[in-house]
């Protein structure tokens, strides 16, 4: 099939979705370069899923549009369910068929009738070849996962999209579709994660989008993000004497431990050092290093100012 | 292999995968209803003449199995499908709407005719049969299934809990199908009642049905032929167009 390699892999432009007059996607343009591994953030009911059912087309947008590969899914949208390979967030299955034969049907739709040495690749990736012949409805709900992973990507797509894949599942799991997953990505397939495992989006993505209440309130490099919210903490707790006024009017109290936004190794031993100086004592001293979680309940939480800030450096 | 063949095959694995249920199932049911109103009637009710109450029975019992079973197949499958969600895998694949048209009515009028024949061959067991216009036969039996298998995706495709399809197969399809002369010539029926039966789409099939068995029908087959190709494009046209929309399958 021909596609624009000119095109973002995926392009929302202006998308609105209203129920009943609610909007829960709320103007939301956004690009998703071919080949990015791409990360969409957000609180339950950001509208991340149904972002994701407007691309794949089981949802339609009350206004917008969005394409994959430069094809219109409104206007074009066999073309562009060839194009996706879509791993939806409920756990489903067939409970007529082994996994095998799940894959070969699925296969079979996208008119790939000799698929077995795939199929037989997907099974050895996601651990499911010893489940192979297996009725789907005997499997744990983290195998039936590893099945909708392998449905999804029977045709090989361009793009993948993963809905929350890893709800739910073991670490092994996690694991092991991940390395598939990234593996897929370097030979070229744009990947769309939504998770609430924020530590996979920061080792995995190199683009964020975070949205809440229906609007991208975030975009940015997964660096560019860490950087702008990457304030050290210093965090320690007095054993004996009495916070200096200087620090305790810059630090804060959490819980038994004072905490201290630090910039640099050389800011830590100014602290230490008037410490010190004060006859203060000091124990579990750890200096930690903010990460995505931290940026993500900034935006989350933080002012109005910082989203629109961070909308105008994407 | 296209999508289409394959959503067929899988429909076809659906219901032959728990075939005792699908297909032995409902011949027996037939096969209990031949023996007790045979029993019963033979002796009270005559019917196109010669032909003995039994042997006329069977065509209509037959036509009766092919439609039911054929509605049913499709309308579980969907309404299945859509409750557990792997219908998911359906709506994402780039298969066309007038393909998943043709996969499910396709699976569900083989499993219509499975039945039908079923019964057949084995009432014959017990009463031979004439069949007087083996084409006539065939064709009512593939559009009597081909209908009901239609009318089988728009229930399926409304009804969004099994109470909602429970409702739809038995205050509409099994009545429609009792009252539709597979017991009884509607001729033998009060004035009012002949001209009633006649607004009942089922009659057409079963009465067509029949003729190709005897050659005697209640109302000319050319007629029955023209309702059964109505009904087709009636219920063929509205599941298309459901499917085609998305309507209560993509938001």
């Amino acid at each position: 099939m021909s596609v624009s390699s000119t095109s973002p892999a995926v392009r929302f432009e202006a998308i609105v979705k209203r129920y009943g007059g609610r909007a829960v996607v709320d103007g939301v343009d956004l690009d998703i370069a071919p080949g990015e591994f791409f990360a969409l953030l957000g609180a339950n009911g950001a509208g991340k899923t149904t972002l994701i059912s407007m691309l794949a087309g089981l949802t339609r947008a009350t206004s917008g549009r969005v394409r994959v590969l430069g094809r219109d899914v409104a206007i074009d949208p066999i073309a562009t369910r060839r194009l996706l390979g879509v791993v939806p967030q409920e756990l489903v299955f067939d409970p007529f068929f082994t996994v095998r034969e799940t894959l070969r049907l699925q296969s079979g739709y996208f008119g790939l009738g000799k698929n077995d040495a795939w199929i037989d690749e997907l099974l050895h990736h996601l651990g499911l070849a010893s489940q192979a012949e297996q009725n789907t409805r005997t499997l744990s709900g983290g195998m039936k996962r590893r099945v909708m992973v392998a449905q999804a990507l029977v045709h090989k797509p361009p793009v993948i999209v993963l809905d929350e894949p890893t709800a739910g599942v073991d670490v092994e799991l996690r694991q092991s579709l991940w390395a598939f997953i990234t593996g897929l990505n370097r030979q070229g397939h744009t990947v769309l994660l939504t998770t609430h495992y924020l530590e996979e989006a920061q080792a995995l993505c190199s683009r964020i989008g975070m949205l809440k209440l229906g609007r991208l309130v975030a975009l940015d490099s997964t660096h560019a993000l860490l950087s702008r919210f990457a304030t050290t903490q210093m965090l320690f707790r007095v054993a004996t004497g009495v916070l200096p006024a200087e620090m305790a009017a810059r630090c804060k109290p959490e819980g038994h431990r004072i905490v201290c936004v630090v910039r640099d190794a050389a800011e830590v031993e100014h602290i230490l050092a008037s410490l010190r100086a004060a006859d203060c004592v000091v124990d579990e001293l750890e200096v930690r290093r903010a990460d995505l979680e931290d940026a993500f309940m900034q935006v989350m939480n933080g002012s109005a100012h910082a989203a629109e800030d961070l909308r105008q450096a994407a | 292999m296209t999508g289409l063949s394959t959503l067929f095959r899988k429909e076809l694995l659906r219901f032959w995968k728990v075939s005792l249920q699908t297909v032995a199932a409902p011949v027996l049911s037939s096969l209990l209803y031949l023996l007790i109103f045979s029993h019963a009637m033979t002796a009270h009710i005559k019917v196109f003449g010669s032909v003995p109450y039994t042997a006329f029975l069977i065509p209509g019992l037959a036509m009766m199995s092919v439609l039911q079973n054929a509605f049913a197949n499709t309308s579980s499958s969907l309404i299945q499908s859509k409750i557990t969600g792997n219908l998911v895998f359906v709506l994402l694949s780039p298969l066309k709407s007038w393909e998943l048209l043709a996969a499910y009515i396709g699976a569900s009028v083989v499993r219509g005719l499975s039945v039908g024949l079923g019964l057949t061959l084995v009432a014959l067991w017990f009463v031979p049969l004439e069949y007087h216009h083996p084409l006539w036969i065939l064709v009512f039996a593939i559009l009597g299934a081909s209908m009901l298998a239609s009318l089988g995706i728009v229930a399926g495709i409304w009804a969004e809990k099994f109470d909602q399809m429970a409702a739809f197969q038995n205050f509409i399809i099994v009545p429609a199908t009792f009252l539709s002369g597979v017991f009884y010539s509607v001729k033998s029926l009060p004035p009012f009642w002949t001209a009633v039966s006649h607004f009942n789409p089922f009659f057409y099939l079963v009465d067509g049905f029949r003729y190709g068995f005897f050659g005697i029908s209640d109302i000319s087959p050319w007629i029955c032929l023209i309702a059964a190709l109505i009904g087709n494009a009636v219920c063929g046209g509205l599941a298309w167009s459901w499917l085609h929309r998305g309507y209560k399958l993509r938001n």
